[in-house]
């Protein structure tokens, strides 16, 4: 689905990412993983078209344009940003009519994109009238998830979804992620809190230092002191 | 969509409601009064409503967009002198000049604002601001045309055809029209995909961006609808002053519409009216304080904005505790439910 070949990215002077090679396939949770400044946030920014990067990036076949986000959303391929972006002055129905922003605000097709978000988030119907500013970080992730979904995206990159957020939502929000990526949904996961991400990943790359230190099977990891090597490798 | 008759009569069932809508109500009923009472106060609502065309237009670019503009006054002398000139000199009727002059300022909004959008916050502030001052100096140099600083005079009134509002409380029923679309519009792009669009990229581009929006192609064309509302309230105020000189679209212009946007509400769709009313008859308030009017007067903005940051628009946190759920009458949270209700 998604193919990641030799992308890099700078920042200045400073290489925030070098050469990387990343596949995310149909059906597939993949994770990356790996310590602060490693180089994850940059990653899916370039993926996205928000950073200036070089090397390639198809999907589904074709290639990916390096600085258009817009064109790449349109494409399908639909992000929800570290520190969740959601627009905190609007109230949760206006954010989700964002998300189905390409198809217009109203519609049967809407309505039906709509239903499926509530009912993966129920928490968001009773709020659909509240600013999205004065939610819980918890419900903000989830209006984050659900936005992005009324996108209706054929692949779902996340950035750090866990970020400040209590386990009992964190798991919530990550088995609902589960759920949607065994109906199909590709997701790419950006995650610092590796033992979470691999409970759900079919596979993940680790990244230090801006390049892949490792590629790993979850489950053929027997402890994490052998996914902290990568960590500072 | 829930429509702003049923949005207003929903809001206005609360009592609590009245109260919050309570300076956009007294602006109403100050413009009123102008119309019954006549007199000096007729010119002073005259010049708030054409002010609050104008700072619409900001509200749009400023406060939905969250982008920076000190340049707006441009618009409005491009389409002011346009008007001006094409009426005295060449004996055009007042709409078609009007139109004209709109014209211009679209041409230039969409001529400037593709390369200068591209810049962002302070940088695109100085940018703007250069537009303006380049504007200015155009309007007194270019003696020809504009008559420099003599200016022009005779300008004839609003007026269709053979009909003239020649009356000071004919024009001020015409303004009064004028904002009420001007507001409407407001509400109705607020309300849009276009107006989610601005609001959004306002909060994070880069989130807009990863959902599709066109953040380059928005961003100007927010530039040039608001330039259109800027432009419309240049013309209005030839027309009605009947005077035109590069005074009139100076900065004075700017510092105004920026006081009336904050004072008034920014981002809120009433907000113009609000602060361009209370601008306008706040000194008045004042006068009687003779040498120590313009003291109080900038102590009672600065008690405004510090008491009430997001303008007399927002004052219903002071006694709610809590942030507005509907700082904007233009909100329809209802939207959602609707699209829900009506799958079949």
């Amino acid at each position: 689905m998604l193919d990641v070949k030799q992308l890099s990215a700078r920042y200045g002077h400073v290489e925030a990412l070098h050469l990387i090679d990343l596949t995310v396939g149909a059906n597939e949770l993949v994770a990356v993983l790996g310590p602060n400044g490693a180089g994850k946030s940059t990653l899916l920014r370039s993926i996205m078209g928000l950073t200036s990067s070089s090397g390639r990036v198809t999907f589904a076949g074709t290639a990916l344009p390096r600085r258009s986000a817009s064109a790449i959303a349109r494409r399908g391929v639909v992000l929800v940003p570290e520190g969740r972006g959601i627009f905190a002055p609007m109230t949760v129905a206006e954010n989700l009519q964002l998300g189905a922003y390409q198809i217009g605000g109203g519609g049967a097709e809407f309505a039906a994109r709509l239903q499926h978000v509530l009912s993966l988030f129920p928490r968001l119907k009773e709020r659909l009238s509240q600013t999205a500013g004065s939610m819980s970080g918890g419900e903000q992730q989830m209006l984050a998830v659900g936005r992005a979904l009324m996108a209706k995206p054929k692949l779902l990159m996340l950035d750090e979804p866990s970020l400040g957020l209590a386990p009992k939502v964190v798991a919530e929000i990550m088995e609902t992620l589960g759920r949607l990526n065994a109906e199909g949904l590709p997701i790419l996961l950006v995650e610092q809190k590796a033992p979470l991400a691999l409970k759900f990943a079919h596979r993940a790359y680790v990244i230090a230092n801006g390049r892949v230190a490792a590629e790993v099977n979850p489950r053929e990891i027997k402890s994490y002191d052998e996914l902290a090597r990568y960590y500072f490798s | 969509m829930t429509s702003l008759p049923a949005t207003i009569f929903r809001e206005l069932r609360d009592p609590l409601n009245l109260v919050r809508h309570l300076p956009t109500l007294l602006a109403v009923g100050l413009v009123l009064y102008a119309i019954v009472a006549g007199g000096y106060v007729v010119a002073l609502a005259g010049f708030a409503l054409i002010y609050a065309v104008f700072v619409t237009g900001l509200n749009i670019f400023m406060g939905l967009g969250g982008q920076a503009s000190f340049g707006h006054n441009a618009f409005a002398a491009i389409s002011g002198y346009t008007s001006a000139v094409l009426t005295t000199s060449y004996g055009w009727e007042t709409l078609p000049a009007m139109g004209v002059g709109v014209l211009g300022a679209v041409t230039l909004a969409v001529i400037i604002g593709y390369p200068t959008l591209r810049l962002k916050g302070h940088y695109l502030a100085m940018a703007t601001l250069a537009i303006g001052l380049i504007v200015y100096e155009i309007a007194v140099q270019w003696q020809s045309v504009t008559q420099g600083y003599t200016g022009i005079s005779g300008i004839p009134p609003l007026g269709i055809g053979k009909w003239e509002a020649a009356s000071d409380r004919a024009q001020l029923i015409v303004l009064s029209l004028i904002v009420i679309l001007a507001m409407l519009s407001a509400w109705r792009i607020r309300n849009s995909r276009f107006g989610r669009a601005l609001v959004a990229f306002s909060g994070s581009e880069d989130a807009a961006r990863a959902l599709g929006i066109d953040v380059a192609r928005y961003k100007l064309a927010a530039f040039v609808v608001s330039a259109v509302y800027a432009a419309i309230a240049g013309s209005l105020l030839v027309h009605i002053v009947g005077f035109v000189s590069p005074e009139v679209f100076g900065m004075s212009m700017v510092i105004a519409g920026f006081t009336m946007l904050y004072v008034g509400g920014i981002g809120a769709v009433v907000g113009p009216l609000v602060g361009a009313v209370m601008i306008n008859l706040l000194p008045e308030t004042f006068r009687g304080l003779k040498e120590y009017q313009d003291i109080i007067y900038g102590v009672a903005l600065i008690m405004i904005l510090i008491y009430a940051p997001g303008g007399f628009a927002s004052m219903s946190t002071l006694w709610r505790g809590a942030p507005s759920e509907d700082d904007t009458i233009a909100r329809d949270p209802g939207l959602a439910v609707n699209a829900l209700e009506a799958k079949p």
